[in-house]
């Protein structure tokens, strides 16, 4: 295990390089001059050529390229056209929004996913595995947007049950802490307000959770099945082994390789690609952040966003790769 | 001497295992280990060994379908490890192969025609309407009939279907036919249609067959001559009545004592082995029996026994017979 | 208490169906036999005869759907199983009768260690045990089943061992409790013939040691005939023959076994022509009159082909109009 997991860490630095040089290479392939960008166009010629030397623009691109390296490793992701806010500092508050939005989504697909495509395995062919599997259907080819505009009509508009938008209410705003809001208002001993951010929680994340559940139920279920109809499930039954345990410690742990690559893979998308529901639901995350910079062309942010939310894929994938060694003991001898 | 129609040289068979630690080639499986035995024409070598010996990879590198690593294989006084891979395609023309599996060896979507015809279009022979003939003539030969040429592999049963494969083998007339493991996947009853029929086609074409099998009996009964293999190695080689009668290695003794008798009244005096075959990629020093051997002597487990022609002309590789 | 000579397990006029797309299909079509205490009795056919199925039907085990017992009772000490409840046939599973497969390569749960599923089976049956002591069992049956190593082995994963290593585990698991009647459905066919004969000298030793009696499932005639004192021959889901292996042997009264018997090459003497039986086996359901074997027996009468022969006789019993009325030893001199 620790050769497997010296050696995933390794593969990690190509891939982060590589990734890192992409994202250079996208925004320099963009056509435009950022210096125009940032004096407008009606700049005269010797403030844009002043303007490239002193933000090194000037330089070869591979001397760029390790300046931009050499920036993001002491933490610099630049300051935003926008607001001339540091990069860094500006974006956390929208990335706790949206790991704690995507968290809390994954939780309920991960749950209800995995379940129901266990039951749907087990009772093959039974009317819970037909309707599972229609709504699973409908679950994957719904539009994000449109479910969250159907839940903000009926649960928010015509039953007013739940709040429709924002993080939280606006006059009775959370303090901040780690921008992780469940856990501020517990710190805070803020039970009132720890509710207050579940309910607004409800909605998005349920939006949110729809399509991993949908495609986690459906490889769960494929998965199991395959196990299920396997020779040691037979030694189980044949030990006389109850058949809930059998199905649930036995088969789950044997047919959870595939099912966790979908649910980190599903985990990164929901972290990079939740730009609908945010924009939909008011959530103040990196996708409505990036949302707006795209808006106002602000590229260094476009850039820092694209960087923050690729690193994350590649982190899920990464801790994903160490839990296929410890779930299945054949894999880190290969 | 009789002039031997096909004939193997020390063919090695090294496969490097990349893994360990970062990658590294860290060790070697030597799956075939120095194999070197020749056939006559119109005669059954059968060779014998547990899984993992390298029966089943000898034989494939004789059709060079798995690319030896060193060695020789004479065929009619050719090299075949001297042809180009065009030249190759042609000599296997007189090389045909029959394999274990009947189910996954026929394509399921051609026709029994198709499947027997096209070894035929890759060697250019006859014209279609020939081939055609050809196809029923083969078909009446292994026992099924005309009228099965436009099924599919799925419609026959296990024992219909070797003799399909069968039938493919032969298509193009070859003089050699190595049989792997051809009839370990069917039943008692169609086993022994099978090896009737190998041996009646055999007859009439003066075909030469090297017939790998893990079924002592079997082997026994289809072949001229037997040899043995035990981890990449032949430890035995000799006519198959005076290997079963008189075995002469301690892993042959063991291996035909193992086999059980299909007789009540016959109690054999079993001689059963510890333990199981080491990893080829870690075979013992000396001997790679000797862990195993119950009359394994001090030198064994030092020096590697070369193969020998005993006095009775059969060929051992131990040294309780030095 | 049961006596020596009455049967741990009989089973009666066994019917067992699969229901698919197409129908009923007949896999086990009316079966009888006893296993007494102690003893080795091997069920013996082709692939097809139903003796799986009937296997997978005692232990209540079957694929549901599609399959399902359509018929005739299984007495465990004299109670009927056939359609006992989910939670009594889980109590006698792997407690009084336990079961080995064919595949042991595949029959271990890759992802758990040998001591996991070795202690599980213990801990099942035995609920009170406390922790120290199903381990202090979990090794000495690894022991007792021939295992080096035994403490380390129950960290070990079942990749780490050899297929010989796993049908090893697989008896310790099964023995673990002790049971009554042991159900081997092949459980040497995928194993080489040195190994296979370290299994079966085991599973005698077994036999012998705990009295358990062995059911061997097997097409190989060589297995049962070492192994089993009496033997049933199955012949497309119907009994064909049955009695001591012996007589079996010597007399066979069926032309089918005989020809099973015949089809096999030697390894010593001489070399002749194999005997064959014509044709394959038939489908299940498409002979729906008279004797089952009769379109491929050599001695087919104009009778088999209408009326279906019974299973009669003594001790030796075989389902052959040529028996019954001629009272033909052997069907061959």
């Amino acid at each position: 295990m620790f050769y497997y997991s010296v050696k995933r860490i390794l593969m990690l630095i190509p891939v982060l390089l590589g990734m890192t040089l992409i994202v250079f290479a996208i925004i320099h392939a963009i056509p435009g001059n950022p210096a125009l960008t940032i004096l407008g166009t009606k700049a005269s010629p010797e403030a844009v050529r002043q303007l490239n030397q002193s933000l090194g623009l000037d330089n070869p691109w591979y001397v760029q390229y390790f300046s931009y390296l050499k920036d993001i490793l002491t933490g610099d992701l630049g300051t935003s056209i926008q607001t001339h806010a540091p990069i860094a500092s500006e974006i956390w508050p929208h990335l706790a929004a949206t790991i704690e939005l995507s968290f809390v989504a994954m939780i309920i697909a991960i749950v209800v996913g995995i379940n129901a495509g266990i039951i749907s395995a087990w009772k093959q062919n039974s009317v819970f595995d037909y309707t599972a599997m229609i709504l699973a259907l409908i679950g994957v080819s719904m539009p994000v947007f449109w479910l969250g505009l159907l839940e903000q009509w009926g649960f928010s508009i015509k039953l007013g049950w739940l709040p429709s938008i924002g993080r939280d209410d606006i006059r009775n705003g959370v303090d901040p802490i780690t921008n992780l809001y469940l856990i501020d208002t517990l710190l805070q001993g803020r039970l009132d307000q720890f509710w207050m951010v579940i309910r607004h929680m409800i909605l998005p994340s349920i939006a949110l959770a729809t399509i991993p559940t949908a495609i986690i139920a459906r490889m769960t279920r494929s998965s199991m099945l395959e196990v299920l109809k396997s020779d040691y499930i037979r030694t189980a039954k044949a030990k006389g082994q109850r058949m809930v345990w059998i199905v649930y410690k036995y088969a789950l742990k044997n047919a959870f390789i595939p099912i966790l690559t979908v649910i980190g893979l599903q985990t990164g998308l929901l972290l990079g690609g939740a730009i609908l529901t945010e924009t939909i639901f008011g959530w103040p995350g990196v996708g409505l952040y990036i949302y707006n910079a795209i808006q106002y062309r602000d590229y260094p942010v476009i850039q820092s966003g694209i960087l923050i939310i690729a690193f994350i894929f590649v982190m899920v994938n990464f801790i994903v790769d160490l839990l296929y060694g410890l779930i299945d003991p054949r894999i880190k001898y290969k | 001497m009789i002039e031997s129609l096909l004939h193997v040289e020390n063919l090695k068979k090294y496969y490097p295992i990349k893994g360990g630690k970062f990658g590294r080639v860290s060790e070697t499986v030597r799956a075939v280990d120095g194999v070197s035995f020749s056939v006559r024409e119109g005669e059954t070598l059968g060779i014998v060994g547990e899984s993992g010996c390298g029966k089943s990879t000898t034989g494939r590198m004789i059709m060079r379908l798995i690319e030896p690593t060193e060695g020789k294989i004479v065929f009619q006084n050719r090299n075949l490890m001297n042809l180009s891979k065009k030249e190759m395609r042609k000599a296997r023309k007189d090389i045909q192969m029959i394999f274990q599996d009947p189910f996954a060896s026929l394509n399921p979507r051609h026709t029994v025609e198709h499947i027997i015809e096209e070894p035929m279009i890759v060697h250019n022979i006859g014209d279609r309407k020939e081939r055609k003939a050809r196809v029923e003539e083969l078909l009446e030969l292994v026992g099924l009939s005309s009228y099965h040429a436009k099924r599919y592999p799925h419609q026959f049963s296990g024992g219909q279907r070797q003799r399909i494969g069968i039938a493919r083998a032969l298509a193009v007339r070859p003089k050699v036919i190595i049989a792997d493991e051809p009839v370990s996947a069917l039943d008692v009853s169609v086993q022994s249609q099978v090896l009737n029929l190998l041996k009646d086609l055999q007859e009439k074409f003066n075909l030469t067959y090297i017939f790998i099998a893990h079924d002592l009996s079997v082997v026994r009964h289809i072949s001229d001559r037997v040899g043995v293999m035990y981890l990449g190695k032949l430890v035995e080689l000799s006519e198959s009545e005076r290997l079963y009668d008189d075995p002469k290695h301690p892993y042959t003794k063991a291996l035909l004592s193992s086999v059980p008798v299909p007789n009540p009244n016959v109690q054999t005096e079993r001689m059963i082995l510890q333990g199981d075959v080491p990893s080829p990629a870690h075979p013992p020093a000396g001997c790679s029996f000797h862990d195993r051997c119950p009359f394994a002597m001090d030198i064994c487990s030092k020096e590697r026994p070369h193969l020998k022609k005993l006095e009775d002309g059969r060929l051992v590789s131990c040294h309780l017979y030095d | 208490m049961l006596k020596m000579s009455d049967p741990v397990l009989k089973v009666e006029g066994l019917k067992t169906s699969f229901f698919t797309d197409d129908g009923e299909v007949p896999a086990v079509g009316g079966i009888d036999f006893e296993v007494k205490e102690g003893e080795i009795l091997g069920i013996v056919g082709e692939s097809g005869c139903g003796k799986s199925v009937t296997s997978l039907s005692i232990m209540g085990l079957l694929p549901s759907p599609p399959g399902k017992i359509v018929g005739g009772h299984i007495y465990y000490q004299g109670e009927d199983i056939s359609h006992a409840k989910e939670s009594k046939m889980r109590k006698l599973r792997g407690n009084e009768i336990a079961m080995i497969f064919q595949e042991p390569m595949t029959s271990l749960n890759p992802v758990f260690t040998i001591g996991e599923q070795l202690e599980e089976a213990i801990k099942l049956h035995n609920q009170r045990l406390p922790k120290k002591e199903i381990e202090n069992r979990s090794v000495e049956l690894l022991k007792r089943v021939g295992l080096p190593r035994a403490k380390e082995l129950l960290k070990e994963y079942p990749h780490e061992l050899s297929g010989g290593m796993r049908q090893r585990v697989m008896i310790a698991i099964a023995m673990s409790c002790n049971p009554k009647v042991l159900i081997a459905d092949e459980p040497t066919t995928a194993l080489d013939v040195t190994i296979q004969a370290q299994i079966l000298d085991l599973m005698i030793k077994l036999n012998k040691e705990t009295n358990t009696a062995i059911i061997m499932i097997t097409h190989d005639l060589g297995v049962v005939a070492q192994m089993c004192q009496r033997v049933v021959v199955m012949y497309a889901g119907k009994i064909v023959e049955e009695g001591p292996v012996k007589d079996i042997f010597n007399h066979p009264k069926h032309p089918y076994t005989e020809g099973l018997i015949q089809s096999i090459p030697d390894l010593h003497g001489k070399k002749e022509r194999l005997y064959t039986i014509k044709g394959s086996v038939p489908k299940p359901g498409s002979i729906t009159k008279g004797c089952l074997f009769a379109p491929r027996c050599e001695f087919v009468m104009d009778k088999c082909r209408v009326n279906t022969p019974e299973l009669s006789g003594g001790e030796h019993k075989s389902r052959c109009f040529l028996h019954q009325e001629q009272g033909r030893k052997e069907v061959r001199t």
